[in-house]
């Protein structure tokens, strides 16, 4: 039989307020145990709520990118179970009336089509805090400096029909959301974490299946992988007489399996009410024209004027404008050189390449977009060759000069276009090469063309690589032909 | 000493007659001589009052006193106090040192005021006669064999001792009136957000208010002065300007119109309780008052919306008890459920149990609707009741308690318990204030006459309340008990 | 609407509230009792009445987005019944 998958998304965000979505906590990263969880953040008996208008905003934000309904009104509800982690017994959550409604978002696939996956609605709410399970004599650990963390949970419409979807959705968001700079995206953190619901259907069947819940899929790769095991096991258990069980289960990335959370097969019952301490949130319409007015040119947006006005490739406009780091320094170095295909190549190519290695991201780059459009600058006007260009940008990666005029001056990589120059050279190698003379003088003409090669390496070898290579392959062609 | 009003120590801590440290001294030997029979105190912070007696007298000295500077007072336990245990009458918070200070204290603390302790209560504030407290009820002082009424039992009972001159209590569904008229004073709940509940141990969120429980209407009035506005930290509080609450206080009843709802004085209202609230409201004609019935048409489902509302955000307001990081903690807890299970069955009493197992059922799956979201719209129905009214009359006026205070032990049974609120619930739904004076007797325990108003209508309720006062001496009516302390 | 034990296990559960046999039925007497005072409501038509979540019709007020507080960790954990190296303790949870 022919299985359809269908993938609904659940991703957490965490949104980058400088304080907690209910106190004045801070919300910084890595610090010491239970060091940033106020009053307010451990449930202590008395205390209240104050929402963070920044959490409102951020989530807004996100609501206007994905053209999304933004309802008058908004309420926060109570979650209610017990869990170390969750200080009061209830996680302060939207159920019934959150802040963003209905919208859309277009990814794109690895043959760069386009597909719009829409969202259900995001909601505001807070994080837990972390169990710390190394051994405590047996016992486990809580630290609730990340309680009351605001989350922006956005949940998808069951649209997505294969991993690759997922993946790629999941990216679309995560470039959303740090182009509109609510979040630092960061998945090792857990800035982003993603709950995946997976079914499958007979292909052509309209009705879903029964649908598993996999909870904290951490990283793109990680959702692909879960989906792709869950999916096989799903229809294993179908096609061997099986049914599956509406469950939460847990992607284990080690044995690259989901599998059941057994300790919570235990029907929940949430019951979910109005959170008395919160009042109703309502934004007025004056309030979202100016958040509208601030919002950043999106991913989606810059992809299309890369193509337009840059005639860039889809491929390279989609790569360019995934994360607005990349799409800024591509943009800059573009602005520099005035060549869009030079800089395209550059970031995707000598820099990203480089960037990788040394496991660096962007906005750490030694080598600014200054720098970079500056260089190519020095290859378009002939300056340096291609070859010496490769140099210099290894010279500005190790700090080896501020600029690449510097580096060029500093090792006399100027490419030499001296005709006469360049005569004397090959001249002196053709002197000192005749086997090599012979055997070219000795060969087919249709093969003269490759064993050409060994001479242009050896001119650009005696200049230092500075020779113009197209000159160096002319005058060599005219002397060569001139010995037949 | 010990009968005298805040109103008339402040003016002899003014003229220099008194020191905040007698006045201080004096009232903590009446609670060391008293308490013992009373229960009205959990815990008496003696040294501490008297530090802050002599710091005040010390601002006096330099000319830096307020109005109520140097006087001693008490509060409800439910109110958080920084390096003071802060039980709300559980064993589940016996061992709980509050780490931070309520909004309320430290608004009092500023005011230059004293705290001798803090007050014995119902509790997490579910009871109508303070004998749910896990450090046992409280006596009333007009009958040591009756209640003192509830949850603020303590307070009531230690104000109308001679205990302390003032105290804050809390009024969920009467916790303020109900005890104030079973002890013979006179306590006020403010409008719902008129002040802030921050660091009072929750209840009922959208419910809890605190107030002042004093000797008159006129010392509410200067502790309300005191402890009202907006507060930052509670999102429920509500940001409009504070009256000075003393300054119409003498203003003139004459054209006052005072509304009657028939429903309060139906079946069940004790004779000797009616009669005494239509006498006072005789007075209120005397002094130029027209009177008429009103009806408040959905007063019988009060008491039903309310026990689906205060127990469902109960439930969920109580769930932050666990035993992990604060609060009782079971003996070698085996796992994670049985830590939770025991800390929670051993530190809650029944009446907070029941709450909580009440407010847990109507929230779950298939009941929720029902009763929850149907409790939610009767209380629109509630409000709406009050707001036509207050279209018509200025104020309304019954009982505060069908009945003065009863037996300790008389009322087993819960939902008899619950019926005790029938005057005073609605009005917590409907968030308008509420204040009960004392009109009277019957058998030698106290009979309250309770005042309503609109939405912000402190001012009025107090001048109203005032005007009373002057013309009537229930409330100087001191029991036995108080002057027998030597 | 009856109420039947299982529904105050149930609840009990819910509520993380041990309660023995002796107890349970205690509790069934007594919320039944309750509930059939609740139940009055149901004789009321609601048709067409929005529920009220709050006795005032306010608006949420918002906060800036400051760091206003700070670390007090040693004073919070002084009323706490187990920590250790600043985190609170409680039996093993398995995931």
């Amino acid at each position: 039989m022919q299985w359809e998958t269908v993938i609904g998304l659940e991703v957490h965000v965490q949104l980058a307020t400088r304080s907690k979505i209910f106190s004045g906590a801070s919300t910084a990263f890595g610090a010491e145990p239970n060091t940033q969880a106020c009053a307010v953040d451990l449930g202590l008996p008395g205390v209240l709520p104050v929402l963070n208008e920044q959490a409102v905003a951020m989530a807004v934000q996100f609501g206007l990118a994905v053209h999304a309904d933004i309802p008058e009104v908004s309420v926060f509800d109570r979650k209610n179970y017990f869990y170390p982690d969750l200080p009061k017994g209830y996680q302060t959550s939207q159920m019934y009336h959150p802040i963003v409604g209905a919208g859309d978002v277009e990814i794109t696939l690895d043959d760069e089509s386009t597909k719009r996956i829409r969202i259900h609605h995001a909601h505001l709410e807070e994080d837990a805090g972390k169990s710390l399970h190394e051994d405590f004599h047996g016992m486990t650990g809580i630290d609730l400096n990340r309680a009351g963390t605001p989350l922006l949970e956005i949940v998808s419409e069951p649209d997505m029909r294969s991993a690759k979807e997922a993946a790629a959705y999941l990216k679309a968001i995560h470039s959303i959301v740090t182009y509109l700079g609510i979040s630092d995206g960061n998945m090792a953190e857990g800035s982003m974490r993603c709950d995946v619901n997976v079914s499958v259907r007979p292909k052509g069947q309209e009705a879903f299946g029964t649908r598993a819940e996999i909870k904290n899929v951490n990283s793109f790769r990680f959702v692909e992988r879960a989906i792709a095991f869950e999916v096989e096991r799903q229809i294993e258990l179908i096609e061997d007489g099986g049914k599956v069980v509406q469950e939460t289960r847990l992607f284990d990335p080690e044995r690259d399996e989901t599998r059941s959370m057994r300790t919570k097969e235990e029907a929940n019952d949430y019951r979910y009410f109005p959170c008395p301490d919160l009042l109703p949130v309502v934004l007025d319409q004056a309030y979202l024209d100016h958040l509208r007015s601030q919002l950043p040119e999106l991913p989606a947006d810059k992809r299309a004027r890369f193509q337009a006005e840059l005639g860039l490739s889809a491929y390279d406009a989609h790569v360019l404008s995934a994360s607005r780091e990349m799409a800024e320094f591509f943009e800059e170095v573009q602005q520099v050189c005035g060549d869009a295909k030079q800089a395209a190549n550059w970031v995707q190519g000598e820099l990203s390449g480089a960037l990788n290695r040394e496991n660096l991201s962007i906005q750490n780059s030694p080598v600014s977009a200054r720098q970079l459009g500056e260089l190519i600058n020095r290859v378009l006007d002939d300056t340096i060759n291609g070859k010496a260009a490769k140099q210099v940008f290894q010279a500005l990666w190790n700090g080896q000069g501020d600029s690449a005029d510097a580096v060029i001056d500093a090792k006399g990589l100027k490419q030499v276009t001296d005709t006469g120059a360049i005569e004397v050279m090959i001249d002196q190698v053709i002197a000192e090469s005749p086997a090599q003379v012979a055997q070219y003088r000795d060969s087919e003409p249709d093969k003269r063309g490759k064993m050409i090669g060994y001479f242009v390496g050896q001119v650009m070898k005696a200049s230092r690589g500075t020779a113009n290579p197209q000159q160096v392959n002319g005058l060599l062609k005219e002397k060569l032909d001139a010995l037949l | 000493m010990h009968d005298k009003t805040v109103t008339q120590l402040a003016a002899a801590l003014k003229s220099g007659e008194l020191s905040s440290r007698e006045l201080t001294s004096h009232f903590l030997q009446r609670i060391e001589k008293a308490d013992g029979t009373l229960n009205s105190f959990i815990t008496v912070t003696a040294e501490q009052a008297l530090n802050q007696a002599e710091a005040a007298d010390n601002a006096r000295a330099a000319g830096k006193a307020g109005k109520l500077t140097g006087i001693p007072f008490a509060l409800k336990d439910i109110f958080c106090t920084q390096g003071i245990k802060t039980s709300c009458g559980s064993k589940m918070l016996d061992n709980f040192i509050a780490p931070y200070s309520a909004t309320v204290v430290e608004k009092l603390n500023a005011a230059g005021t004293i705290s001798l302790g803090k007050t014995n209560m119902d509790e997490f504030a579910m009871g109508s006669s303070n004998e749910s407290s896990y450090f046992g009820a409280v006596k009333n002082p007009w009958d040591l064999t009756a209640v003192p009424g509830g949850s603020s039992g303590g307070s009531a009972a230690a104000v109308a001792a001679g205990l302390v001159p003032a105290a804050m209590g809390t009024d969920t569904g009467g916790s303020i009136r109900q005890p104030a008229a079973f002890c013979g004073i006179t306590g006020l709940k403010p409008t719902y957000g008129r002040v802030s509940r921050y660091g009072i141990i929750a209840y009922a969120s959208s419910l809890d208010q605190a107030g002042p429980m004093a000797k008159s209407a006129e010392d509410c009035a200067h502790l309300l002065n005191v402890i009202a506005g907006h507060d930052v930290r509670d999102s429920t509080s509500v940001s409009r300007g504070v009256p000075d609450y003393t300054e119409t206080l003498n203003a003139p009843l004459s054209g006052l119109k005072i509304g009657l709802p028939k429903e309060y004085f139906g079946d069940g209202l004790d004779a000797d309780v009616e009669k005494a609230v239509l006498e006072a409201v005789k007075v209120y004609e005397s002094l130029g008052a027209t009177v008429r019935e009103v009806s408040l048409p959905h007063t019988h489902y009060a008491i039903p919306a309310y026990y689906v509302i205060a127990p469902a955000e109960a439930s969920s307001n109580l769930s932050r008890y666990d035993g992990v990081r604060f609060g009782h903690r079971c003996d070698a807890p085996a796992d994670l459920i049985d830590l939770y299970t025991r800390s929670r069955a051993e530190g809650f009493g029944d009446e907070v149990k029941r709450r909580i197992l009440i407010g847990t059922h109507t929230l779950s799956e298939g009941f929720f609707d029902a009763y929850y979201t149907k409790a939610q719209k009767v209380r629109r129905l509630i409000r709406q009741d009050f707001l036509d009214a207050f279209e018509d009359v200025d104020v309304l006026m019954g009982p505060a308690s069908p009945t003065p205070a009863f037996d300790l032990g008389a009322k087993k049974d819960p939902v008899s318990m619950y019926l005790q609120d029938i005057y005073t619930i609605a009005v917590n739904l409907a968030g308008i204030p509420g204040i009960s004076v004392p009109a009277g007797f019957s058998n030698g325990r106290p009979v309250g006459l309770q005042i309503l108003g609109t939405h912000f209508a402190e001012a009025q309720l107090l001048n109203v309340a005032h005007q009373f006062q002057q013309a009537t001496d229930w409330h100087l009516q001191r029991p036995a008990f108080a002057e027998e302390i030597a | 609407m009856a109420l039947e034990e299982s529904h105050v296990r149930r609840a009990a559960h819910l509520a993380r509230l041990a309660v023995s046999d002796d107890q349970a039925s205690g509790f069934v007497d007594d919320l039944s009792r309750i509930l059939d005072m609740v139940d009055q409501l149901q004789s009321l038509d609601t048709e067409g009445v929005a529920p009220l979540a709050h006795p005032l019709d306010a608006t949420q007020r918002l906060r800036a987005d400051e760091v206003t507080e700070i670390n007090q960790r040693d004073a919070f954990q002084r009323c706490a019944p187990a920590v250790e190296n600043g985190l609170y303790l409680v039996p093993r949870v398995v995931e």
